[in-house]
């Protein structure tokens, strides 16, 4: 794309298309033309040429600022979208290069590849020069400065820096042709490290390969349509959606696998795109589930101009046998529990739907992690055992245990943030006796402990203190756990601080 | 529902002679119970009051999984869940952002028969649960079977669905033998206010192999004599 700033330029601003306009960027030694108009160039502008140099040829040019950021953003953008000729695309500096291996007939043929990219970028308002060429290298190549063959081009087609291209022309090889010519060997005694001529040379035969990003051995199950004119109501996406469930599913059910994240991708006529993603807790392919949770998201897709292509990509694959659920069409509990996780996940996001991830800490609100439900499938197995086998173990007559089975007891509810609470006791380390609590006075009737628990050392600041934890009943029965951080004297802080830190049920 | 629970004392306060003759104070006892399934309401007497938790925990099947939906004043008003210290560590937390996100996490979770029991913890009185939201719960988790428990928090008894409501305090703890100055088990004081096809009546309850009744709130002589000639 020789012209994308001006280009992206004209389509934002407002001056006449022919005026005299350059785009500028700050050099070392002032400001540098990055970009020109036509009428600029007719005028003299150069890029790469200063502006003021510039300026004296002809006063009247109007200096913008140039934006190389969101040029390269929308290289991104266009990037993305030209993953209709080509699942595998990469960004290489102002342009953008397809693997189009086995893609071509699709299009008819690589002429009308090539015939299609051009109308399509045209009508975006963009010029590109594209060029199909058995290597990457030899692509850019030609791109860059036309013809049909690599042999009489520039020896700077090869992407060498300035340096080793002037050395070049200074031996008198100016073509890439009369480069190829020279002995190898000679080649690579002359040119070593950095400026490495052989290695490009190779790049460009095809002698050394160059592949196009980490080429996915196995591309990802994908399913697409192409609608004949843009479709701009509101439920394209949705009957879309419709459309390409089954056909994504099918694949999945011929390659033996379960999607654990759809990504539902509309390609609009401007060339941006709208993608609408959801994940599962276990690999899946059962059509009307995914649908079910991707269908809130794909109905917000906005179609704005249009959108006249849709994919729908498991991005995220995993193995799933041919199973048969059982004779009548109901699901086990562990399906179910996933699928139920997946709605919520969908609907109220990843961070808010979670179970227990227990760390082996004393610290209780370390001890309780939490982890996002649907990245924990293989949860309900080891801890519900582990849980089973505890059970509650009380009977009537027993006081409560201070330990079940090697567990300390711990309150049913923790507070996020331990809050600052007044407390009379009995110094330096007697029981409570009476403590307020968001102003209101709790007078302590019971009263148990401490547990004591010191400070995680190895990971906790030299100054933390250690916690002494007491369960304590109210007149009321209702019953806290505080706890007093810090004794008088520790060294480490004055007067001990109390907290209170969970509720029992 | 799990028999974890037993009355350990006290007398229904408005239909008295008929629980006070089927349970004796101390025997095991089960509490008044929806003949299948369904929604049930229950109100902390105090949002500060974690009582509630117990008493319900006390009830629940455990072999299969929770689902335990928070709001985010529930959350930062009373606390989170801390499953250390939950009988079952086989649970799903929601943190909804607000009682609209909550509900429709219940009624997804309602809906789903491979739950043990949904447990909907609400904030105050909002808008969005009224009498259709908790009717909607109460047929879907009488359809799908899936005992389903909306907690109120700081909350007014309005008009609900629900079929029994509770009303639930902490009750002063029974006697411990090892340590006088302890704890003993937890107690608490339940009032049910509402019920469709039960008297209403008010209890003092503790956990058990069943909920047993204790004496009645403030006479703590007559349960401990009862605990301890048990």
């Amino acid at each position: 794309m020789p012209h994308l700033a001006i280009e992206r330029w004209a389509k934002s601003a407002d001056y006449p298309p022919d005026s005299p306009v350059v785009l500028t960027v700050e050099g070392t030694h002032g400001l540098l033309i990055h970009a020109v108009t036509k009428a600029a160039a007719e005028r003299g502008a150069r890029p790469g040429a200063r502006l003021t140099d510039a300026r004296a040829l002809d006063p009247t040019f109007i200096a913008v600022p140039a934006d190389p950021e969101s040029d390269a953003a929308l290289v991104d953008r266009l990037a993305r979208w030209a993953g209709r000729w080509s699942p595998l695309v990469e960004v290489d500096g102002d342009g953008l290069r397809l693997d189009v291996t086995g893609v071509s007939h699709l299009f008819g043929g690589e002429a009308g590849l090539v015939r299609d990219m051009k109308r399509r970028f045209a009508a975006l308002g963009f010029t590109v020069r594209v060029a199909i060429a058995p290597t990457a290298a030899a692509a850019w190549a030609l791109s860059h400065f036309g013809g049909d063959e690599i042999e009489p081009l520039h020896v700077s087609a090869l992407r060498l820096d300035l340096d080793t291209v002037r050395t070049l022309e200074r031996l008198g090889l100016k073509t890439v042709g009369a480069l190829m010519d020279m002995p190898r060997l000679a080649l690579a005694r002359r040119f070593r490290g950095a400026e490495d001529v052989v290695e490009a040379l190779d790049r460009m035969t095809g002698r050394k390969p160059e592949p196009l990003t980490a080429a996915a051995v196995d591309p990802p199950p994908r399913a697409l349509i192409k609608l004949e004119e843009p479709a701009t109501h509101p439920e394209a996406a949705s009957q879309a959606l419709e459309r390409l469930v089954p056909m994504l599913v099918r694949e999945l059910e011929e390659r033996k696998l379960g999607a654990r994240q759809l990504s539902l991708i509309g390609y609009r006529v401007d060339g941006s795109v709208g993608m609408a993603s959801v994940a599962t807790a276990i690999p899946s392919r059962e059509p009307k589930h995914l649908q079910r949770l991707l269908a809130d998201k794909a109905a917000e897709l906005n179609p704005e101009f249009g959108f006249d292509a849709f994919a729908l990509t498991a991005g995220w694959a995993e193995e799933l046998g041919a199973a048969q659920e059982s004779l009548v069409e109901e699901p086990s509990g562990e399906r179910e529990l996933a699928r139920l996780i997946d709605r919520l996940t969908v609907k109220l996001g990843p961070q808010h739907v979670r179970r227990p991830q227990p760390h082996e800490s004393h610290l209780p609100e370390r001890a309780s992690g939490w982890g996002a439900a649907i990245s924990s499938p293989a949860f309900a197995g080891e801890v519900a055992r582990e849980a089973r086998r505890r059970g509650p173990s009380t009977s009537y007559a027993d006081p409560p245990p201070l330990e079940i089975e090697g567990r300390k007891v711990r309150p049913q509810r923790l507070l996020d943030r331990a809050e600052a609470i007044d407390v009379i006791y009995a110094t330096p380390e007697g029981v409570p006796r009476r403590f307020v609590w968001r102003r209101a006075v709790h007078d302590i009737a019971r009263v148990e402990g401490p547990e004591r628990i010191a400070p995680e050392w190895w990971r906790q600041p030299s100054s933390a203190r250690l916690r002494d934890y007491y369960r304590v009943e109210d007149q009321a029965g209702r019953r806290y756990w505080i706890y007093r951080e810090g004794l008088i004297g520790d060294g480490r802080g004055g007067l001990p601080n109390w907290y209170i830190h969970g509720l029992f049920g | 529902m799990a028999a974890g629970l037993s009355l350990v004392s006290g007398g229904a306060s408005r239909a008295p002679e008929k629980v006070q003759l089927e349970n004796e104070l101390g025997a095991p006892w089960r509490l008044p119970a929806p003949s299948i399934p369904t929604l049930s309401e229950l109100f902390a007497v105090h949002p500060r009051d974690g009582g509630w938790a117990g008493f319900l925990l006390a009830q629940l099947a455990t072999e299969r999984p929770l689902l335990w939906v928070q709001d985010r004043m529930a959350i930062l008003e009373s606390g989170r869940i801390h499953p250390p210290g939950l009988p079952t560590q086989d649970l799903i937390h929601v943190e909804a952002r607000d009682a609209k996100d909550a509900l429709w996490a219940m009624e997804e979770g309602v809906r789903c028969s491979c739950l043990a029991a949904v447990i909907g913890e609400i904030w105050g009185d909002p808008k969005t649960l009224d009498f259709v939201a908790t009717r909607r719960l109460a047929v879907a988790a009488e359809r799908s079977g899936t005992p389903c428990w909306l907690v109120r928090l700081g909350g007014n008894a309005n008009l609900s669905g629900a079929r029994m409501r509770w009303r639930i305090g902490s009750a002063p703890s029974l006697a411990n033998s090892l340590d006088q100055r302890a704890s003993g088990l937890p107690a608490w004081d339940a009032e049910l206010f509402r019920a469709r096809g039960h008297p209403p009546g008010r209890w003092v309850a503790s956990e058990a192999d069943r909920f047993h009744l204790v004496a009645a709130s403030g006479d703590r002589a007559l349960g401990e004599k009862r605990r301890l000639s048990a």
